[in-house]
């Protein structure tokens, strides 16, 4: 038993993390939202070059066949910068769903960045994210795997998060989609975590620097109370994030309820820093301007994509009862 | 391989070890509450029962009845005695606070006199550490022990004394230096609950039970050799017990998950399908306990590299303090009607009351957490 990330997890985070701190990741973003996707491409592809987007894909398609633990390490910092794009659906359940299916045609310009891809299923992901400029736009639905054509554009809370209606075109046969659910569960948590992560960084830096009454704000114990959960929250998130990675890559029968799981808790853990970041922010944080936005916009937004919370407790009940009757 | 979950051959032999003998040993009927004076004894029993088996301290090194069980192998032992529903420790003050105060900080002389008799709760130890002025801020306490010959003259009073009602001697702080100040001129002391001097006054709790009490000390004589670390040093020395308090030793995950599990029985056996909310609420107290195992997990790791528990530990306590309360409640919520009838779910309950108060409020917590894990200004309390 050894539960913590290897060093060489740490460092492929930490070469992550020092490409996205050189990159002002908020104007990228605000340009993805205003329909100017070529700052973000470019980042995608830089991101392409340590090896991101491969990581999901199967060795023999130009993948790199990574464990569900280095997904959900790069995520997590993706998550943290708040990077645009589909990255759940892109990096980690189009290129799942592909090499289970046998489609395999997408996944080099997949893994090398060259493509970005997109995904729903409905009910619980009705509508698919940047699917204009997407170059896969696949569908599951009643089993069957489809391709579509992005219909009506939808406004998202977040505006980076550019939403279309699915008209389903071609349908490509049998769906292999049980591990591709899953990844993109895992991804989904991973992503939100590292966004609460980023939100309680700056509610801290910001209750720091800001003062009133003649003394930082962050000195004042009813500031320090609502921060002292928040992080408490996200430090209990994280093991069970890491944990549902380790049941995907043992190919656990508990994998499904543990994606569930760790996606409650980061969900959950993500919204109260989100909710206590603008709270310790004040009217600044309100602002558009601001880029707490970002961040709070996008943890609203995917708390919901990929499975409600509530659909997901369920997830998880069942999957334990279930347990239970077959001991 | 970077993240490992699974067991090696060694702990997986320890837990087989530890069940079977659970299985075999646990009472059927469980015993009376430690709380009483006839439940007392019966726990004192099963304690050396356990030390028989050697199981009563597995941490501890072999020569003070232990197995110098690896941090990991406690932890697997803790699930499984809560999964068995094995009776509550009675000497959890003295196993798990007094104790690694001891092997910090003790020398050998009372670490010979003091540990086996604690290994079989052939001697049961009680805390006192709050006074009726000095609860969170335990160092605004008052009572004095005094220099006399060979020894120290211990005077003022405890309070909340867990188990003094029926134990056999308690440990505390003492201002042993008149003109200090907080924290400063403190000693730790040991001593024995039947000695000339001492008075306890039991304090009936919340449900009924003489869980705690106070005790009350007049000149009690307590030698040389019940100093623990050097006169004057005792906050420093308690702050070694304080970590241990808050953080792993007493409060396991095993026991979370246990009850989530039975909260999961129960829902099984009793739930209303339809009542969504309350299935919801089912869930998240098995989440939460899952979470807790698996950061213990992290912990556990992280101490067998090298590092520390940390402000972390704070963390810790703030999280089960509330998922202990939070399932306990969901309980007796799916317990509808019957809740209020006196049963293991409302006494479960009522213990996970006090979870936000003892070994440092939550409030206290948060402060810690806010300052040493997050780097805010310390303010003023």
């Amino acid at each position: 038993m050894r539960f913590t990330v290897s060093p060489e997890q740490r460092d492929f985070a930490a070469s992550i993390e020092d490409l996205l701190r050189d990159v002002d990741t908020p104007t990228v973003v605000r340009a993805w939202a205003r329909g100017e996707h070529q700052p973000g491409l470019a980042l995608w592809r830089r991101l392409a070059e340590l090896g991101v987007t491969a990581l999901a894909g199967p060795e023999e398609h130009d993948g790199i066949g990574a464990s569900a633990v280095d997904l959900a390490v790069a995520i997590e910092v993706l998550g943290r910068h708040a990077v645009p794009g589909p990255v759940v659906e892109s990096i980690a359940a189009v290129p799942v769903l592909l090499a289970d299916s046998g489609d395999t045609r997408w996944l080099p310009g997949l893994a090398a960045g060259e493509l970005i891809g997109t995904l729903a299923w409905p009910p619980q992901v009705p509508y698919a994210l940047d699917a204009d400029i997407a170059d896969v736009r696949l569908c599951v639905s009643d089993g069957r795997l489809h391709e579509f054509t992005p219909g009506e554009p939808l406004s998202s809370v977040d505006s980076a998060r550019r939403l279309s209606a699915v008209d389903v075109t071609v349908d490509r046969g049998t769906a292999k989609a049980g591990r591709t659910w899953r990844y993109g569960v895992l991804a989904c948590a991973a992503q939100l975590l590292g966004a609460g992560r980023r939100l309680l960084g700056m509610s801290v830096e910001y209750a720091t620097q800001r003062s009133q009454y003649g003394n930082p704000i962050g000195g004042y114990q009813a500031v320090k109370h609502l921060l002292a959960d928040v992080v408490t929250q996200l430090e209990l998130a994280r093991p069970l994030l890491y944990g549902a990675a380790v049941s995907l890559d043992a190919r656990h029968a508990t994998a499904e309820r543990d994606v569930s799981a760790a996606r409650v808790a980061c969900a959950d853990a993500a919204c109260l820093a989100a909710r206590t970041a603008l709270q310790v922010h004040g009217a600044i944080g309100y602002t558009a301007e601001h880029d707490l936005s970002l961040w709070l916009t996008k943890v609203r937004a995917l708390r919901s994509a990929w499975g409600t919370q509530s659909w997901h407790r369920r997830r998880v009940l069942t999957a334990l009862l279930n347990e239970r009757r077959a001991a | 391989m970077s993240v490992d979950l699974e067991l090696d051959r060694r702990t997986l032999d320890f837990r087989a070890e530890v069940r079977a003998w659970l299985a075999e040993n646990v009472p059927d009927k469980p015993l009376d509450s430690f709380d009483t004076a006839a439940g007392f004894e019966q726990h004192r029993e099963w304690e050396a029962r356990l030390a028989d088996a050697r199981l009563s301290v597995v941490a501890w090194p072999e020569e003070f009845g232990g197995r110098d069980a690896s941090l990991l192998e406690w932890v697997i032992f803790e699930e499984e005695y809560y999964a068995a529903r094995a009776p509550g420790r009675v000497n959890q003050n003295g196993i798990f606070m007094l104790a690694p105060t001891l092997f910090t900080h003790g020398t050998p002389e009372q670490q010979r006199r003091i540990l086996p008799k604690m290994a079989r709760s052939d001697q049961v130890w009680a805390q006192a550490w709050s006074e009726p002025d000095a609860g969170s801020d335990i160092a605004s306490l008052r009572s004095t022990a005094t220099r006399t010959d060979d020894g120290w003259l211990l005077s003022g009073q405890k309070t909340w004394s867990s188990r003094a009602t029926f134990a056999d001697a308690a440990f505390g702080l003492f201002r042993s230096d008149p003109d200090s100040e907080r924290h400063r001129g403190l000693t730790y002391l040991m001593f024995d609950l039947r000695a000339d001097g001492v008075r306890v006054r039991p304090i009936p709790q919340l449900d009924g039970e003489t869980g705690f009490a106070e005790i009350f000390l007049d000149d009690v004589f307590v030698p040389d050799s019940d100093v623990i670390g050097e006169p004057g040093d005792g906050w420093r020395v308690a702050m070694t017990t304080a970590n241990n308090e808050r953080g792993l030793s007493l409060r396991s995950p095993g026991r979370f998950l246990a009850a989530a599990n039975r909260l999961l029985d129960l829902w099984q056996r009793e739930g209303d399908p339809a009542d969504t909310a309350l299935a919801e609420r089912v869930a998240d107290a098995w989440i939460d306990a899952r979470a807790y195992q698996l950061y213990t997990f992290e912990t556990v790791t992280r101490l067998a590299e090298g590092g520390e528990l940390g402000p972390e530990s704070s963390v810790n306590k703030l999280f089960w303090s509330t998922l202990d309360l939070d399932l306990h409640e969901t309980a007796l919520d799916v317990l509808g009607p019957e809740a209020e009838l006196r049963g293991d779910w409302l006494d479960g309950w009522l213990f996970s009351l006090a979870g936000p108060i003892y070994g440092g409020t939550d409030q206290v917590q948060r402060n810690t957490i806010a300052e040493r894990l997050l780097g805010l200004p310390r303010g003023p309390r």
